[in-house]
């Protein structure tokens, strides 16, 4: 699992928006630069990590990091307008402030997938955490085995990054599948359930890692189809969501059991949270 | 408190005040006991001689009433709603505020408590040991809560031994008390003529040595002694274990959770009065000139409606869940966490739930049977 590497736990550090893109009615992507230059250098975060992001005399809110980890000088972050400190987000323009910390929490097991085929399904706003692995994957190709995108919307306009899953769906050895609950004109993916999509899939369970983000509906459907197909469990891996605020393990809302999903996950193995899943309410 | 007898000095009834003037002198706002709203509360002492006698609170599921002590001793009360808890995680603090100018850049700066020193007079075992948990959680290497240590590192524990425990007390039965064993400064065992006194680090072996106090005898440490034990026999409540993991864990949808839940409020008291719970929430709030804001913390329930609020869900929105998830935090998933339960016997979540809900009585009633199917 990669190492955290956190700024630090005090107050945040000034940032500048200094890109803002409207992907739905109600997404938009925040790109983000630290106002401290050596601290921008210095930012590095692994995929799967989320940073808390703070709105200034409203609150902060834990987002995932969707940006390439590569990239130096912006950090991204692609958020749904839904609460208090997200609608204010969704108001900010380029050059507009607000606060950051992190990166927090574990990410994905990025280390441990070399030669592997590499399956991700996500659901709705969960392509945001697996789209920085998609990145990851593609600087390092020759890596990875196939690669196998699955990402399963409501309705076919929630769907962002569509030009993205189109230029994925032309490159070798890499298979994108997106499926919408219900599907609009000129729609030209499966209308369905992500998970009738399965059967398309194409890779080696045996030699292979899978990443989960989404509904938990759905990522306990996808490991029951992927377990079957003899997927190892030590290789399935799913990103968490509970309420967060204070994003080290600290203010208690986002226990699992005994895990504290900002420190402890948010990307856990199957095998780690499966037993509580299956218990609504948890 | 007894494992060095020839340690163990005696302080005479009449002495009391002079331990805490002595406390006084060396700088430490002193805490003790007091009959406040019907309730015995930690309050500041204003005199050495300011503690209260007689004190006593009669306690069961969903009742506290203040009594008093017929043989008017100092501290024949089992616990009130707070002890230490409050003193090193504060109930609300600031983290840190941030200042917005004019071109909307923001500044952002940690704010630290200013934290007096503090002696609290009167702390009992089951809170140490709580204490102790809060201590893990908020200390834990790599992890140091800067808020929380700033406050703990001044306080001095003057913890007594619980000589008359409260009808919801169970600390016997979760190992935590009546007797205090670690985690003190100084502990006290009060008998008719005075204290046992011992001394539980090098601060507090300071302040004893000070009272110039003759050693205590062996029949004064043997009346002690077995004051615990009859303290810790007259209890009548207990858990049926100390680690309860598998046994909440394998029942997890087992029917009694449904039928605590009709009886349950959802009122959080229970978590406001436990000195293990740690949740807190944060929030913001801006000044009324528009140009700063402070973000502070603030104790939360996981019985509070937004506990599990996940953008426009809730994951436990039920009380059956946040009942569930408040007792098998408590006795289960806390041995994952620290090594142990999280509870410590002290019984304020029965005495101060509205609706009088036992969890021993809970735990009892969730384990005796096979899970239903």
């Amino acid at each position: 699992m990669n190492a955290p590497h956190a700024l630090d736990t005090g107050p945040p550090h000034a940032a500048t928006v200094v890109a803002r893109t409207q992907e739905s009615p109600t997404i938009f992507t925040l790109k983000l630069r630290l106002d401290d230059a050596a601290a921008q250098a210095a930012y590095r975060f692994a995929p799967g990590q989320f940073n808390m992001l703070y709105l200034y005399g409203v609150g902060e809110v834990p987002i995932s990091i969707m940006s390439d980890p590569e990239e130096r000088d912006g950090i991204g972050h692609t958020i749904r307008a839904v609460g208090r400190v997200t609608r204010g987000l969704a108001a900010l323009k380029p050059g507009d402030r607000v606060g950051l910390r992190g990166p927090f929490g574990r990410g994905w097991p990025l280390q441990e997938m070399g030669g592997c085929d590499v399956v991700l399904v996500t659901g709705g706003l969960g392509c945001a955490p697996a789209v920085s692995v998609i990145h990851y994957v593609l600087r390092r190709r020759e890596r990875f085995g196939k690669l196998v995108i699955i990402q399963g919307v409501k309705h076919s306009e929630d769907l962002i990054w569509r030009e993205q899953y189109d230029r994925w769906a032309k490159l070798p050895d890499t298979q994108v599948l997106v499926a919408a609950d219900e599907g609009g004109a000129l729609w030209p993916w499966h209308v369905g359930r992500v998970t009738e999509l399965f059967d398309l899939t194409r890779f080696n369970p045996a030699r292979a890692v899978a990443m989960m983000c989404g509904p938990e509906g759905m990522m306990r459907v996808t490991a029951e189809h992927l377990l079957a197909r003899s997927l190892p469990e030590s290789q399935l891996f799913l990103s968490m969501e509970r309420n967060m605020q204070c994003a080290v393990g600290r203010c208690g809302h986002c226990q699992l059991g005994g895990a504290f999903v900002c420190r402890d996950g948010p990307v856990f193995n199957w095998g780690e949270v499966k037993a509580l899943l299956a218990h609504r309410g948890f | 408190m007894f494992s060095q007898p020839d340690r163990a000095r005696f302080l005479p009834l009449a002495q009391l005040h002079a331990l805490v003037a002595q406390l006084m002198q060396l700088g430490y706002q002193c805490l003790g006991p007091a009959a406040e709203n019907g309730a015995i509360v930690m309050r500041e002492l204003d005199a050495p001689d300011g503690l209260p006698r007689g004190l006593q609170a009669e306690q069961a599921p969903g009742r506290y009433r203040l009594t008093r002590d017929p043989l008017n001793r100092y501290f024949a009360w089992a616990n009130g709603p707070q002890a230490i808890k409050p003193q090193a995680f504060a109930a609300k603090e600031s983290l840190w505020r941030v200042e917005r100018d004019d071109a909307g850049a923001l500044q952002f700066a940690a704010v630290l408590p200013v934290a007096p020193a503090q002696a609290i007079v009167g702390v009992r075992a089951c809170d140490l040991a709580a204490l102790a948990l809060q201590d893990a959680h908020f200390l834990a290497a790599g992890r140091r809560d800067a808020h929380y240590a700033q406050r703990r590192e001044q306080l001095f524990l003057v913890a007594v031994q619980c000589a008359e425990p409260g009808a919801t007390c169970f600390c016997a039965s979760t190992g935590d008390g009546p007797t205090p064993t670690a985690g003190y400064d100084l502990a006290l065992a009060e008998l008719a003529e005075g204290f046992v006194a011992v001394a539980g680090s090098d601060k507090g072996n300071a302040v004893l040595d000070a009272l110039s106090l003759s050693p205590a005898t062996p029949q004064q440490i043997e009346a002690a002694r077995q004051q615990g034990q009859v303290a810790a026999a007259a209890q009548t409540r207990s858990l049926p274990g100390r680690n309860l993991r598998e046994a909440l864990m394998s029942r997890l949808e087992h029917p009694r959770w449904d039928e605590v839940a009709a009886r349950c409020l959802a009122c959080g008291n229970c978590t406001a009065v436990c000195p293990t719970c740690f949740c807190h929430a944060e929030a913001d709030e801006p000044a009324l000139d528009g140009r700063s804001s402070r973000h502070e913390r603030v104790w939360d329930s996981c019985f509070g409606e937004g506990h599990g609020y996940l953008h426009g869900f809730n994951v436990r929105s039920g009380i059956r869940s946040r009942y569930r998830q408040w007792l098998t935090h408590k006795l289960a998933t806390w041995h994952d966490q620290f090594g142990r339960s999280g509870c410590v016997g002290c019984g304020r979540c029965i005495a101060w739930c509205p609706v009088g809900i036992d969890l021993t009585e809970e735990v009892v009633a969730l384990t005796a049977s096979e899970v239903q199917p």
